[in-house]
């Protein structure tokens, strides 16, 4: 992808700010961690001019736009989630009574306890965090590797491997599924039944072109001086991988990391498929698997206790999903 | 003097072939990792399901080759048309709701002094949420009775409907899940692409005189041409493959009123049994699939150029 595109993540994620050379710096590239400063600057001109907004008749229509939108971003991404967390709070009687309360007559947490041990969330919780940790290690072990000895090794027939493995961005998960789940269910050549086991979703994981994509470009952008330096110290490429590429690489690690446990933790149709046994369930097909015996209310606890783990991860690390989506954007 | 040369060039010949076996080695020892996983769980499913589309797969034997057969069965089931109609319906209509509403919300937000980072997390969130997790919720919200949008609807004095129960309403009701769930997404992409428009371009047609919508269409428009039309392609690609939302709330009633092309290829799999229909299906998704994504190469090595 080019320059042109919002290449946002960019800069944030190359390691030679100097970058004798580097790739050519694209001049509109700015890293997400800067458009903070850069944005407030450029946005000092945006559509409406700063002059109009000085006016009276401008300030008077900025502050109602801005009312406006803040009003119906609440209601429309924020009012959701209170009455997810309040439902959950009602008794059943009160859940179903016509019209709705605003707020629940009496705050009682004891529902969220009840769907804990009612659908073992526990269980389910902690089969997540084994996917998603253990996907994001092996993301971690073989696309790192990989991108390395694709970027700096330059093994024979080196190309066509990348090609190879960029080739699959092109192909919709979804096509796939039925021929991935065979294959899951009988491993070709090795005979083994993959279904139930976390490997299942660990090793589909980390074959991801988009992250061997991202990697690679990163690792090409750190400069050859550094890695022939200590070569001539004799380090083997083990070492330089991580003495030198590694630590250099930490803003890209980071994005890769995040969005290998998001993935995971995001994702429906595959473990549905190759974890069938309800004791092996992530949480949210767990959740909806159950989610038909359940009353609403217990259910409303079981929906907030699943989107708690991903909200409070969204907070933390921001930066970096932000950083990774309009990473995600330049695909191909 | 020169037998010298020869044989120590010789030698740093062999030298040189030594290094670079070994260095083939590393590196390759460094790929096998991603090369068998990429080998059993990519690779080898894409040509897998060229074969299954065109066997009868019934996990005792060996599979059978039945030529066109599946593709027969799907096509004459009943369901066929409507899982395509209600996969392009539901793609248009994300993308009516999808495609644009993004873009107008990052060309506010982008205007906007205060309250940034509050509406940029806002409008994100349920992106984070797992998407089950969002559409059990929705369908909380989608319940006849008790359920949000009917107790809104009536607080104003609109007539209630039937959301899912209905087969005028099914469908727009995926499609408003849908929106709901990944408009954040598009939003912060095109807001940072906003961002990387330089501000003497809005300058400079100021003064010849354009006003905001003039602004809008010669200035904002070409400049984010490219991710506008990538971002389309790949909203495409990703609609097309619905699924979750029929799966978890409708089931594709009433009527098959939702039911999807990857929705009916799941039934046919794993309601019916077929993995051979179920495949012929996903075949000819992936070639449709396939023209978008061709498409999208096409563009992005044109912008390289």
């Amino acid at each position: 992808m080019s320059n042109r595109t919002a290449g946002a993540s960019d800069a944030d994620v190359r390691p030679d700010r100097r970058a004798p050379l580097g790739p050519p710096t694209p001049v509109r590239r700015s890293g997400r961690r800067r458009t903070g400063r850069t944005g407030e600057r450029r946005a000092a001109r945006g559509l409406v001019s700063p002059h109009t907004l000085t006016t009276t008749r401008g300030r008077i229509v900025y502050w109602t736009v801005l009312v406006a939108v803040v009003t119906a971003f609440t209601a429309i991404f924020v009012f959701p989630l209170y009455w997810m967390v309040t439902s959950a709070l009602k008794s059943p009687e009160e859940i179903a009574q016509i019209p709705p309360s605003l707020f629940p007559e009496k705050i009682d947490f004891g529902v969220y306890m009840e769907a804990w041990d009612q659908l073992d969330l526990g269980l389910f919780l902690r089969n997540t965090v084994v996917y998603a940790v253990g996907a994001w290690l092996f993301t971690l072990a073989f696309d790192v590797s990989a991108a390395y000895a694709l970027s700096k090794l330059r093994p024979l027939l080196g190309k066509a491997v990348l090609a190879m493995m960029l080739s699959t961005l092109m192909i919709p998960p979804m096509v796939i599924l039925l021929p991935a789940y065979l294959t899951v269910k009988e491993l070709p050549i090795l005979g083994w039944n993959l279904l139930n086991t976390p490997w299942a979703i660990w090793l589909p994981a980390a074959a991801n072109g988009f992250f061997i994509f991202l990697l690679k470009r990163f690792f090409d952008s750190i400069p050859r001086e550094l890695i022939e330096a200590a070569e001539m110290d004799g380090a083997s490429p083990a070492r330089i991988l991580w003495s030198i590429v590694l630590p250099v690489s930490r803003p890209i690690l980071g994005v890769v990391s995040i969005l290998a446990v998001v993935n995971v933790w995001k994702d429906f149709v595959w473990p549905l498929l190759v974890q069938p046994d309800t004791d092996k369930m992530p949480i949210s097909v767990g959740i909806s698997s159950l989610s038909a015996q359940m009353p609403q209310n217990v259910l409303m606890a079981a929906l907030v206790i699943a989107s708690v783990p991903a909200i409070v991860v969204f907070l933390f690390f921001q930066r970096s999903i932000m950083a990774g989506l309009t990473a995600g954007s330049l695909k191909g | 003097m020169t037998t010298i040369t020869v044989r120590s060039s010789r030698r740093r010949g062999r030298e040189a072939m030594r290094r670079a076996v070994r260095r083939n080695l590393t590196a390759y020892g460094f790929l096998c990792g991603a090369l068998v996983c990429f080998a059993f769980f990519s690779w080898y499913p894409m040509i897998r399901e060229f074969l299954l589309s065109f066997q009868k797969t019934n996990f005792v034997g060996p599979p059978e080759w039945v030529g066109l057969d599946n593709f027969r069965t799907v096509t004459e089931d009943p369901a066929f048309g409507p899982a395509w109609i209600n996969t392009a319906m539901f793609t248009l209509l994300a993308l009516v709701a999808g495609y644009a509403v993004p873009f107008v919300i990052a060309l506010v937000l982008n205007e906007l002094r205060h309250a940034k980072a509050y509406l940029r997390v806002v409008v994100y969130l349920p992106v984070m949420l797992p998407p089950a997790v969002a559409v059990l919720l929705f369908k909380w919200f989608y319940d006849p009775g008790p359920g949000l949008f009917n107790q809104i609807l009536d607080v104003v004095h609109l007539p209630t409907l039937s959301w899912l129960d209905s087969t005028t309403t099914a469908l727009i009701s995926l499609v408003i899940v849908s929106t709901w769930m990944n408009l954040g997404t598009g939003t912060l992409i095109y807001l940072a692409a906003l961002q990387s428009i330089p501000g003497e371009l809005y300058e400079a047609a100021e003064l010849d005189g354009a006003g905001l919508l003039r602004r809008v269409w010669h200035v904002t428009i070409p400049q984010t041409r490219l991710i506008l039309l990538v971002m389309l392609l790949l909203q495409i690609v990703a609609t097309m493959q619905v699924f979750i939302e029929p799966y978890l709330l409708t089931g594709g009633g009433p009527e098959n009123a939702t039911v999807t092309v990857a929705y009916l290829m799941y039934q046919y799999a794993f309601s019916f049994g077929n993995f051979g229909g179920g495949g012929a299906l996903g075949l000819m998704l992936m070639i449709v699939l396939m023209v978008f994504s061709a498409v999208y190469l096409r563009v992005s090595r044109d912008d390289k150029n």
